[in-house]
């Protein structure tokens, strides 16, 4: 907990914005896709909880405004997005293929922070929000923290486990795993003795941050969490993204800049 | 300096003294304060930056949702969130003085003394070329629209900035009224170097799900390509009714949006909403209109504003395409 108390140092924006190949865009569960695209620069520097500003299409051809993903793995020169299709921009994203471009901006944001004093990463997603956390894997398992991963979905259509470790799942309807929400299945786990210095990650629905929250809290555990805000530019011109911060002086911090990801004592879910 | 030849095309112009290097502005509250883009956009090919509205104290802003898309489009409620002129002064001036491009201060207030007490203040300071004054932001509960939208206030906010600045003053000025040109002629009347046009229009839009409006504050300021119409007819209007020079702001998003407002009567246009998409975009439109303006034989684009061509025989085939 102490870790809210030191400012932490920000990463000055080393966007870039460019036109990407994509190499393919599959569903991997219902709605959800999986697209890759190639960008050697974004691959190298990206670091585990920023996110990327994507136009899928030319100005008048589609949504006015880029649509902002996690980014969810890389893999040598690509990048992977995973996201529901569930608006006209993700929509329109879903569909390009192999051979195609879209227009990228990132990466953005601040990451997850990773290298801070803890032995157990407990990763813990509801739905969608699981998209950040293959890549956040692949660096604490560099790091060489015990990780486990806790997944909530409504029911088992939706499921997505690729590239995670150790997963445990929970199923709203109990077509899968635990029936009841990640919330109920992470809190007895965290009393086990052996787990030592805990620290949670986590995306998903508020409600369901807001929950973990108050267990990070109840449990004096450190908690991370990536929001979503609705957004135009990404960098913090439109302040189209506030989130209310605790504490004093400013009322709001931004999710575009000063986040997506924060620490939940930082902020009012 | 080599001679000028038969293809060069002058890019500058002046106003009240003052040089801009081109045509192309970025809009108040569409590029913060600068530093935000630094390494996505050269902000040295601009003509100058309109810096993020400056009040007296902070503003926290409105609460989410601030933002939604709308039909090539987006409706804002961002409620002028900015880090206040002494935080400004300090941390973001020194930067935005460095440039190579000229620096107008954008300054809201929610009395006619605020506005004054700011504009005192920056007057203290190096490196600002003008002020812009926002008399219509449709997203603030005091001041705001309700000063843009009475032409006494109007017109006596420029007549108390006027007596306080020799810089250029700016005002720009709502289209939410019955007829944005009356306003333009008072702030002409009290001594306003040019005016900006337009604001945003007031929009709304609702999720018919929850039957919740989409914006926190039920009504936001639509900007975006759905404007351009809008705001082409509103500088035609003012450009008919006033000397001073016009800023066209309303959804410009290439050189030929641009064009057109030169056409129909402004003298340099701002870009807004297009930069949240391509923050690099200003840029390209002035090296576009350059282009077009050098392809075309066009020595001075200047030679374009208010030229609509006035001859209303079209061909029918003409105006479709």
């Amino acid at each position: 907990m102490e870790e809210s108390k030191t400012k932490r140092k920000t990463v000055m924006s080393g966007a870039m914005q460019q036109f990407c190949d994509v190499q393919s865009c599959v569903e991997v569960s219902a709605k959800t896709f999986l697209l890759r695209f190639i960008s050697p620069e974004i691959a190298a520097s990206a670091q585990p909880g920023q996110f990327v500003n994507v136009l899928a299409a030319e100005t008048g051809e589609g949504p006015l405004l880029r649509r902002p993903f996690s980014i969810s793995r890389i893999d040598g020169d690509i990048v992977e997005l995973l996201f529901h299709a569930i608006g006209k921009g993700t929509i329109l994203l879903s569909r390009k293929r192999n051979g195609e471009s879209i227009d990228v901006l990132g990466p953005l944001g601040q990451p997850f922070r990773i290298d801070t004093d803890y032995n157990t990463a407990l990763i813990i997603a509801g739905g969608i929000g699981v998209a950040p956390f293959p890549f956040l894997t692949s660096s604490l398992q560099n790091l060489g923290k015990r990780l486990e991963t806790f997944l909530g979905y409504r029911n088992d259509k939706q499921i997505v486990t690729s590239h995670l470790k150790n997963v445990h799942i929970a199923t709203d309807d109990g077509s899968k795993g635990f029936h009841g929400n990640v919330v109920q299945l992470v809190e007895p786990f965290i009393d086990q003795k052996d787990l030592g210095k805990v620290k949670i990650f986590a995306c998903g629905p508020t409600v369901m941050l807001k929950a973990l929250s108050e267990l990070a809290k109840r449990n004096n555990i450190c908690c991370e969490v990536s929001l979503e805000g609705h957004m135009a530019c990404g960098v913090g011109l439109c302040q189209g993204c506030p989130v209310e911060r605790t504490g004093d002086g400013a009322k709001y911090a931004l999710v575009c800049k000063d986040g997506p990801i924060f620490l939940t004592t930082d902020v009012i879910l | 300096m080599d001679a000028p030849t038969k293809n060069e095309v002058k890019t500058s112009f002046t106003l009240c003294g003052v040089e801009f290097k081109n045509r192309v502005f970025v809009a108040s509250g569409t590029f913060g304060y600068g530093d935000e883009v630094r390494t996505l956009v050269d902000a040295n090919q601009l003509g100058g930056i309109f810096t993020k509205s400056l009040s007296w104290k902070p503003r926290a802003g409105n609460p989410p949702p601030r933002i939604v898309e709308t039909a090539s489009g987006m409706l804002n409620s961002i409620g002028l969130a900015n880090i206040g002129v002494h935080v400004f002064i300090e941390q973001k001036l020194p930067y935005l003085r460095e440039l190579d491009t000229r620096i107008i201060a954008n300054i809201a207030a929610s009395s006619l003394e605020e506005y004054c007490d700011v504009l005192r203040l920056l007057e203290q300071q190096e490196g600002i070329s003008a002020y812009e004054i926002n008399v219509s932001c449709p997203n603030v509960r005091e001041g705001g629209l309700n000063f843009g939208t009475d032409c006494s206030m109007t017109g006596k906010i420029t007549a108390s900035l006027r007596k306080l600045t020799k810089k250029v003053l700016i005002i720009k000025l709502t289209p939410n009224v019955t007829h944005i040109s009356e306003f333009a002629h008072v702030v002409e009347a009290e001594g306003a170097d040019a005016v900006s046009v337009i604001n945003t229009l007031i929009g709304m839009a609702i999720d018919i799900k929850t039957r919740k409006p989409k914006l926190s504050t039920i009504t936001g300021g639509l900007s975006g390509p759905a404007i351009k119409p809008v705001a082409l007819a509103k500088v035609y209007e003012v450009a008919k009714s006033v000397k001073i020079p016009i800023f066209g702001i309303g959804g410009i998003a290439s050189a030929e949006d641009a064009l057109e407002f030169l056409l129909a009567g402004a003298t340099a246009v701002q870009v807004g909403t297009m930069n949240f998409v391509d923050p690099a975009i200003s840029v390209k439109i002035a090296a576009d209109l350059e282009t077009y303006a050098r392809e075309n034989g066009i020595s001075d684009l200047g030679m374009l504003v208010g030229t609509l061509n006035a001859d209303l025989k079209f061909s029918v085939l003409q105006s479709w395409l």
